[in-house]
């Protein structure tokens, strides 16, 4: 890519992250509280609420695009690294819960139900806040050092990593709907009332966690703008591109892909984190293969290998299915399938692609020159 | 009154002739109840008739005699009547009667036509509990052919002995049960071994339970042994369903260097075809014609797949030849809006019934039974194995598809049609997972999640095993399988399957590129 394209791109980028993330932070909470509750302007608590899901929902599919779009490594399990996070947070919303729960006992619901008499000796860090957040951030990616240094010291790449993670979620998926994990089975953790003191059915918190979201989203994306523009990054993409010569240039594509994997996870529990408070409910559902591969459709529409993509995709692909489930409950998977079939074989580079093609019709080179696979046999 | 206009006389006569007429019908009827008390007291000529009056006597002691003696003699042919008697009976009689046609049916079905039947009969005959019926039994097993009904047999009359009043008797009995190996005689014999353990217990009962003791033993240690077997089979069967499956992803893997996310819900197309046929047969064919829907559907579901699968070959997978990820999402797309178009379709429950062939199972060890559809699966897989060994190794096709998986481009160069030797190996490889979907209704329900199920685990069949060698795909889809179900019994399913990932994690750090790696120029593909 030449360097004039790279810096006008970022320089467009730049300005587009700044305008956007005002519009986020400042103009939707105030349209939120200012404008009077008919007013066309106004919007609602239940859409602010929504809004907040779909920019937790962005940050996951950052990091997802971090590790895919720059690095070339496609995970399927990114949903197990976002229900680390909301997990964890979620344990410790539902300790907060205390004598306000359905059978007015310190324990959640859940284990009164299943018969545990003791909180389990896990649960103990998520007594309080500190813990939980902690635990939101670590696990995942204590557990993504873990996998990914047995994954890619051992030269798993492309596809084979791709079906293993998929493996890992779907196991995941499992494991969490086991009652005896103490984790809530299939109805996982719910019926949350509060955080830090705040009720969380109070307008206000929402709006709080939603700026919350917001700044968070912000804070994600300057830290892989940071990455990306780093040497780092460069080695990132020139492994993406093709590893084997990366490999000879005297480098560790391993190394570097364990980091961005760890990073990646990083984020994802963050989403989870920030999702569950707003959401107010997580179950094994949201971790399974299919929310795993969600994140993919989102990255692939928005435009992959373009952070600013994948914060539009996981936006407008959300967006999208909240209105359409409202309509076509039964058309969604259909429209889905669709999506991930249109935009793979025909829109590669995504909404960002497609808009840099309207916007200059100058020779810019793709931003995704073809990506790996492309010596496969 | 209209009796005015009749004759007075006339009167008369009738009134006389009714009276005589009643005191005629009084007497016979009398005469009659007469004969009736005569016949109990008077004995018949033939023992059996006299048995069948007598079990309908208020005496305990008479009816019991006659059951006893009906028992000895009588045959099938009493049934009915005993029947019969039974519907007017009360209920007394009715619970006097009962064993007795009971033991008279089972004696009878011992020289049933149908070994099923046979078996049944001699299993209940325990039930009963007489000691006539061990004679019945040992003369039954010593003209059976079948071993396991001869087996059932032996092991009823040895069940029965074991309630014997003589000790040797019992005693014998008790060592026998061991050498059958007899799961059903396991918990009386425990009971001998606990009579044994209490303080008042005789010096013959000491000597009972401690028989019982080593036979308890055998009879464990044995069906050890069993469970093994049985756990061994049940892996062999999952192994050659993963085994049909992966076996399609991957030969289409190998050659075009796709990743087919579809390849399951092909298998369901090749389901609900099957499901299509047999729903054809019941809708136009006479019920006799019913069980020919299933080879019929094999055809069916193999060209229903692999039409599918050529029109997904066609439209979307050729666009994306060297972009193996693209390929994943993609298909997965698409197995996405398969998936939703089944279940609007045809909902969420529809089931295949078996074929007769297919129905029940072998008992080839003592506590081991093999359900047909299993074993009618594993021949399957491996017939298909043959078939895709004489197919690409032994044919012309074959030979072909082989230089293209090696090298695409000098394939090309020498003349071999590259993209037609694609389309049909992906037709090829689809109309294995609807062959695939056609077996796999014999073991459970036809629903949209079919494919979903078994899609996992095949894909971590092929990426163990290698890519583009049949060998490795055989020998990861039974390490896989036969570990599934060996660790299943021990930690349950799920966590089954999380061993299964962290063990295929663990071995790729050994051999990174599975099982059977492609070496040389090919290796990094």
């Amino acid at each position: 890519m030449p360097e004039q394209a790279v810096a006008r791109q970022d320089s467009r980028e730049t300005l587009s992250f700044y305008v956007v993330g005002a519009l986020f932070l400042i103009v939707v909470p105030l349209l939120n509280v200012l404008p009077a509750e008919d007013s066309w302007l106004h919007i609602s608590d239940f859409r602010l609420n929504q809004f907040g899901k779909f920019l937790a929902f962005a940050i996951l599919a950052l990091g997802l695009d971090l590790i895919w779009g720059y690095c070339g490594v496609l995970s399927l399990g990114q949903g197990v690294f976002f229900g680390f996070g909301a997990y964890c947070m979620g344990m410790y919303l539902s300790l907060q819960i205390g004598k306000e729960s359905v059978y007015g006992s310190e324990l959640p619901d859940f284990m009164v139900w299943t018969q545990v008499k003791e909180l389990p000796l896990f649960w103990y860090p998520f007594k309080n806040f500190i813990g939980g957040f902690l635990g939101a951030m670590l696990v995942p990616m204590l557990f993504a050092t873990i996998f990914g240094f047995l994954a890619f010291r051992s030269r798993i790449k492309g596809v084979y990593f791709a079906i293993i993670t998929q493996a890992l979620a779907f196991a995941a998926w499992l494991v969490f709907n086991r009652n005896e994990t103490r984790l809530g089975g299939t109805n996982g953790l719910t019926d949350f009332k509060q955080l830090l003191g705040f009720r969380l059915s109070d307008p206000s918190t929402q709006r709080g966690l939603y700026i919350l979201t917001v700044l968070a989203l912000a804070a994600s994306y300057m830290l892989c703008r940071w990455i990306v523009a780093s040497r780092a990054g460069n080695v990132l993409i020139a492994i993406r591109d093709s590893e084997s010569r990366v490999t000879f240039s005297g480098y560790t594509p391993w190394k570097y892909k364990l980091f961005v994997f760890v990073v990646a996870a990083g984020l994802a529990g963050l989403a989870g984190m920030l999702y569950v408070p707003q959401v107010g409910i997580i179950t094994p559902a949201q971790i399974g293969v299919l929310p795993s591969l969600e994140v993919v459709i989102w990255v692939a529409v928005g435009g992959r290998g373009t952070l600013i993509g994948a914060i539009l995709g996981a936006v407008a692909v959300n967006y999208g299915r909240s209105v359409l489930t409202n309509y076509f409950p039964e058309a969604w998977p259909f429209i889905l399938g669709g999506l991930f079939v249109v935009v793979v074989t025909m829109f590669p580079d995504g909404l960002v692609g497609m808009i840099r093609k309207l916007s200059d019709r100058k020779k810019t080179p793709s931003p995704l020159i073809k990506a790996e696979g492309s010596t496969a046999a | 009154m209209s009796l005015a206009g009749i004759p007075r006389k006339l009167l008369v006569l009738v009134v006389l002739l009714l009276s005589v007429l009643g005191l005629c019908l009084q007497s016979a009827l009398a005469a009659d109840e007469a004969d009736h008390i005569a016949s109990t007291v008077v004995s018949s000529a033939d023992p059996i008739e006299q048995a069948l009056l007598d079990v309908k006597s208020e005496d305990a002691a008479v009816r019991s005699k006659a059951v006893a003696l009906l028992i000895e003699k009588g045959d099938a042919s009493l049934i009915p009547k005993l029947d019969a008697i039974r519907a007017e009976a009360d209920r007394a009689i009715r619970v006097a009667i009962k064993p007795v046609i009971d033991l008279l049916k089972n004696r009878a079905n011992l020289t049933s036509e149908q070994s099923d039947t046979r078996r049944s009969a001699a299993a209940d005959l325990v039930g009963t509990g007489r000691p006539e019926a061990i004679t019945w039994l040992e003369q039954a097993a010593a003209k059976e052919p079948v071993w396991w009904v001869k087996y059932t047999m032996e092991e009823s009359a040895q069940l029965i002995q074991l309630r014997s009043e003589d000790q040797a008797v019992q005693l014998v009995a008790v060592k026998k049960l061991g050498e059958l190996r007899s799961q059903n005689g396991l918990s009386a014999l425990k009971e001998f071994v606990e009579a044994g353990a209490q303080s008042g217990a005789t010096n013959e009962q000491r000597a009972l339970a401690e028989a019982a003791q080593t036979s308890v033993e055998r009879i464990d240690s044995w069906s050890r042994w069993a469970s093994v077997m049985e756990t061994l089979f049940r892996g062999v069967s999952l192994s050659s369903i993963l085994l049909i499956m992966s076996l399609g992803l991957a030969i289409v893997f190998g050659l075009m260097g796709v990743i087919n996310m579809a390849h399951g819900e092909l298998m369901m197309i090749g389901a609900y075809a099957t499901f299509v046929t047999q729903q054809a047969f019941i809708a136009w064919f006479s019920p006799e014609m019913f069980d020919w829907y299933f080879p019929v559907a094999l055809p069916v579901a193999f060209v229903t797949a692999a039409a599918f699968g050529w029109v997904l070959e066609a439209t979307v997978i050729r666009f994306l030849y060297g972009r193996l990820l693209e390929t994943l999402l993609a298909t997965w797309g698409v197995s996405l809006i398969l998936m939703q178009a089944a279940r609007v379709y045809f909902g969420d429950l529809t089931a295949v019934i078996a074929p007769q062939a297919l129905r029940g199972g072998a008992q080839v060890m003592v506590g081991v039974y093999l359900p047909y559809n299993r074993i009618f699966i594993i021949v399957l897989s491996t017939i298909c194995v043959l078939g895709i060994y004489f197919l690409l190794f032994r044919s012309n096709l074959g030979i072909r598809v082989r230089s293209v998986t090696q090298n695409r481009n000098m394939s090309a160069c020498l003349g071999i049609p590259t993209r037609k030797v694609d389309s049909y190996t992906f037709a090829f490889a689809s109309g294995l997972a609807g062959i695939a979907g056609w077996a796999l209704t014999m073991v459970g329900n036809v629903d949209p999640g079919l494919g979903q199920n078994y899609i996992v685990d095949s894909f971590m069949v092929v990426v163990t095993g290698g890519v583009g060698k049949l060998a490795g795909t055989i020998w990861a889809s039974l390490g896989i399988g036969g570990l599934n179900k060996l660790i299943e019994p021990v930690s349950g399913a799920v966590y089954g399957k999380v061993f299964i990932l962290v063990g295929v994690i663990l071995f790729l750090q050994w051999r990174p590129q599975g099982l059977f790696a492609a070496k040389g120029r090919n290796a990094d593909a």
